[in-house]
C-alpha cells in the first residue's frame, strides 16, 4: 500500500512542523518580551535610578530609590505573613492531617490560590484601610502575604510528602518521637525544595500590581514605617507607563527592567538551589 | 486449622529449649529468655495477618523468621517494637513480654530504643555518616561532644565499618554504596545500645559479598545483643540462625533449633517449605 504510505509520511511531517513551529512561537514570544525591555529598559536605566527618588515632570534625573525599597519593605512584610502560615500548614496536612481533612484544605488552598489578586486587594482593602483610613506599607504586605499561603504551603507539603516512609521509620526506630523526626529528619531532608518554593512564590508575588493600588498605594518620596502609602516598582511601572510624559515613559522601561531581572534572578537561584539539593537528597 | 502444634510447646519452656548439641560457636549453657509472645494477633482494619503467635526469643541468639511472601513475618517482627503503629488502623492483641514486661504497656520511645531495628533497604538520613549514628544518642539528650563521638566509633567498628569510614566520617551517607549503607543503619541502630536488634530482610537489596560481610557481623553481635532477623533466603537462616520459625498464612506453624527445622521437620508444611517445594 504505498498510497497509505506515503499519506502517513505527509501527515507526520505536517504534524511535526506544526508542533515545532508553536514550541518556538512560545519560546519567541518570552525572548521577544525580554529583548524589548532590555533594549529599551537598560539604556533608561542609569545610578541616578537606584539612589535618587522621582522628580516632577520636565525635570531630569530622578530615580525610583523610594520605590525599590518599598517594593523591598512590602515583599518582607509578605513574605512574613504569609510563609509562617503557608510552612506550618503544609507541615500540617502532610505529616498530621487526616484524608478527608487534608484533601478538603487541599482543595480550599487551590480555590484561594484561584481568587484574582484585585479581589484579595479588595479584601485588604476593605478589612485594613477603610478601618485605618489610609493606605499603608502593611495592607500592602498583608494582601501579597495572603496572595502567598497557596503557594508556599502546596510546595511545603509536597516537598515534605516525597520525603521517603522509611526515612520517619528510621527515626522513629530510635525513639524519636513523631514531632522529633519531622523536625530533624523530615524537614531538613526537605528544606532545599521548601525554601526553593518560597522564593519562587516570592518572585510570583512581586510583580503584583492590582492588589498594591488600593493598599499600598502609592508615594513620591520616603515613607517612614508600615502605616504610610509606600512606592512600589509595579506600581510606579503602571502610573508612569500611562502618563503622557516620554521621560516617565523612560523610567517605566528602566522600572520593568529591574523588577523583571529581579525575577528572573530568584527563579534561578531556587532552581539552582533546587537541582543543588537533589545531589544531596535521598534516593 | 491450628498450627501451633507440639514442637514449639517446648520452647515455651526455656530449660528445655536448648539441649545438648555440639554446635562449637555455640555457649552450652542454657540461654535465657529475652523476649516472649504470647497468643499475639494482629489486624490490618479487618484483615487478620498474625493468628495466636506465640513463641520465645533467646538472649544472645539469632532468630529467624522464615516464610513465603505475605505470611506475616515481617509483621511480626514490627510489632515487637511497636513499629506497626506508624501505619493508621492497625491493631496488636495479646501480649509481648521483654524481660518479662509487657511492651504494649511500655512508653514506645523507651521500647524502641532496647529494641531497634534495620530495615529491608538502607535508609541513612541525609546527613553525613558521623550524624547518622550520632542521631539516636542526640535525640536521647545526650549532647557531650566526647561522649557522642566515642559511640559513634564504637558502633561502626561494632558494625564493621570503621576502618572504610574514619577518613570520612563527614561525607554525607550517601556516598557509601549499598552494603555499606546497610551496615551503617546497623551501626546507627547499635549507638544507642539496644538489647535487642530486628533485621527486616537485611539483605535482600545487597549482592552475596556485602551479604556474607552482615552475616559475619551477625556472629560477633550475637555475644551483646539479642538477634531477631526476617529472610526471604532459606541458606541464610541455614547459616545465621541458631532459633528459626516458619510462618504461613498468619500463623507459627513451627518453631524450633535451626538444624531440627531444616533437617527434620515435624509438620508437612514445614518440609514442603524448606525443601522448596512451593514458596
Amino acid at each position: 500500500m504505498p498510497n497509505l504510505w506515503q499519506r502517513r509520511k505527509v501527515v507526520n511531517v505536517a504534524m511535526l512542523s506544526l508542533t515545532a513551529v508553536f514550541t518556538v512561537a512560545t519560546i519567541g514570544i518570552l525572548l521577544f518580551i525580554l529583548g524589548y525591555l532590555f533594549w529599551n529598559g537598560a539604556r533608561s536605566l542609569n545610578w541616578n535610578f537606584f539612589t535618587k527618588l522621582p522628580v516632577p515632570v520636565g525635570e531630569t534625573g530622578g530615580g525610583m530609590a523610594n520605590a525599590i525599597v518599598g517594593s523591598a519593605k512590602v515583599l518582607a512584610l509578605a513574605t512574613l505573613i504569609g510563609v509562617p502560615i503557608g510552612f506550618l500548614g503544609g507541615v500540617y496536612l502532610s505529616e498530621f492531617g487526616g484524608k478527608s481533612f487534608s484533601s478538603v484544605v487541599r482543595y480550599m488552598t487551590d480555590l484561594l490560590n484561584g481568587v484574582p489578586s484585585i479581589v484579595i486587594g479588595i479584601f485588604a482593602y476593605a478589612l485594613i484601610v477603610l478601618r485605618m483610613k489610609h493606605f499603608s506599607a502593611f495592607a500592602g504586605g498583608f494582601a501579597l502575604g495572603i496572595m502567598m499561603i497557596p503557594i508556599a504551603l502546596r510546595s511545603t507539603e509536597e516537598f515534605l510528602h516525597s520525603v521517603p516512609v522509611a526515612l520517619r521509620e528510621g527515626a522513629m526506630a530510635l525513639g524519636a518521637s513523631k514531632s522529633q523526626a519531622i523536625l530533624t529528619v523530615v524537614i531538613p531532608a526537605a528544606v532545599r525544595g521548601i525554601v526553593s518554593g518560597i522564593m519562587l512564590d516570592l518572585a510570583r508575588v512581586a510583580g503584583e500590581t492590582a492588589p498594591l493600588l488600593f493598599t499600598a498605594l502609592s508615594n513620591q518620596f520616603w515613607s517612614p514605617g508600615w502605616n504610610h502609602p509606600v512606592a512600589t516598582l509595579p506600581v510606579f511601572i503602571f502610573t508612569y507607563a500611562i502618563s503622557p510624559y516620554p521621560d516617565w515613559h523612560q523610567q517605566a522601561w528602566a522600572a520593568g527592567f529591574v523588577l523583571l531581572t529581579l525575577v528572573l534572578v530568584v527563579n534561578v537561584i531556587a532552581r539552582l538551589f533546587l537541582s543543588k539539593g537533589f545531589s544531596h537528597a535521598p534516593r | 486449622m491450628n498450627f501451633t502444634g507440639t514442637s514449639q510447646s517446648s520452647l515455651l519452656r526455656p530449660d528445655a529449649a536448648c539441649s545438648a548439641r555440639d554446635g562449637d560457636a555455640r555457649p552450652q549453657q542454657t540461654p535465657q529468655v529475652k523476649l516472649q509472645a504470647v497468643d499475639l494477633n494482629f489486624y490490618y482494619g479487618a484483615f487478620q495477618a498474625l493468628r495466636d503467635v506465640s513463641l520465645t526469643v533467646h538472649a544472645n541468639r539469632v532468630t529467624s523468621f522464615i516464610g513465603p511472601s505475605g505470611c506475616g513475618k515481617s509483621t511480626f517482627l514490627r510489632t515487637l517494637n511497636r513499629m506497626y503503629e506508624t501505619v493508621p488502623r492497625t491493631r496488636a492483641e495479646g501480649q509481648v513480654l521483654l524481660d518479662g514486661e509487657n511492651i504494649f504497656e511500655m512508653e514506645v520511645a523507651w521500647l524502641r530504643r532496647r529494641v531497634g531495628m534495620v530495615f529491608q533497604r538502607s535508609n541513612p538520613f541525609p546527613k553525613s555518616i558521623f550524624d547518622n549514628v550520632a542521631y539516636g544518642l542526640r535525640i536521647n539528650g545526650t549532647k557531650r561532644k566526647s561522649v557522642v563521638s566515642e559511640a559513634v566509633e564504637e558502633s561502626l567498628q561494632r558494625a564493621a565499618l570503621w576502618t572504610e569510614v574514619k577518613d570520612k566520617l563527614h561525607a554525607s551517607a550517601y556516598d557509601l554504596s549499598g552494603g555499606q549503607q546497610q551496615r551503617l543503619c546497623i551501626a546507627r541502630a547499635l549507638a544507642v545500645n539496644p538489647e535487642i536488634l530486628l533485621l527486616d530482610e537485611p539483605c535482600s537489596a545487597l549482592d552475596p559479598i556485602a551479604t556474607a560481610k552482615i552475616e559475619e557481623l551477625l556472629f560477633d553481635l550475637k555475644k551483646q545483643c539479642t538477634i531477631a532477623i526476617v529472610t526471604h533466603n532459606m541458606q541464610q537462616a541455614a547459616r545465621v540462625a541458631d532459633y528459626t520459625g516458619f510462618f504461613l498464612l498468619g500463623q507459627l506453624v513451627e518453631f524450633d533449633e535451626t538444624p531440627v527445622i531444616f533437617q527434620r521437620p515435624s509438620r508437612k508444611e514445614t518440609e514442603d517449605y524448606v525443601t522448596g517445594r512451593f514458596g
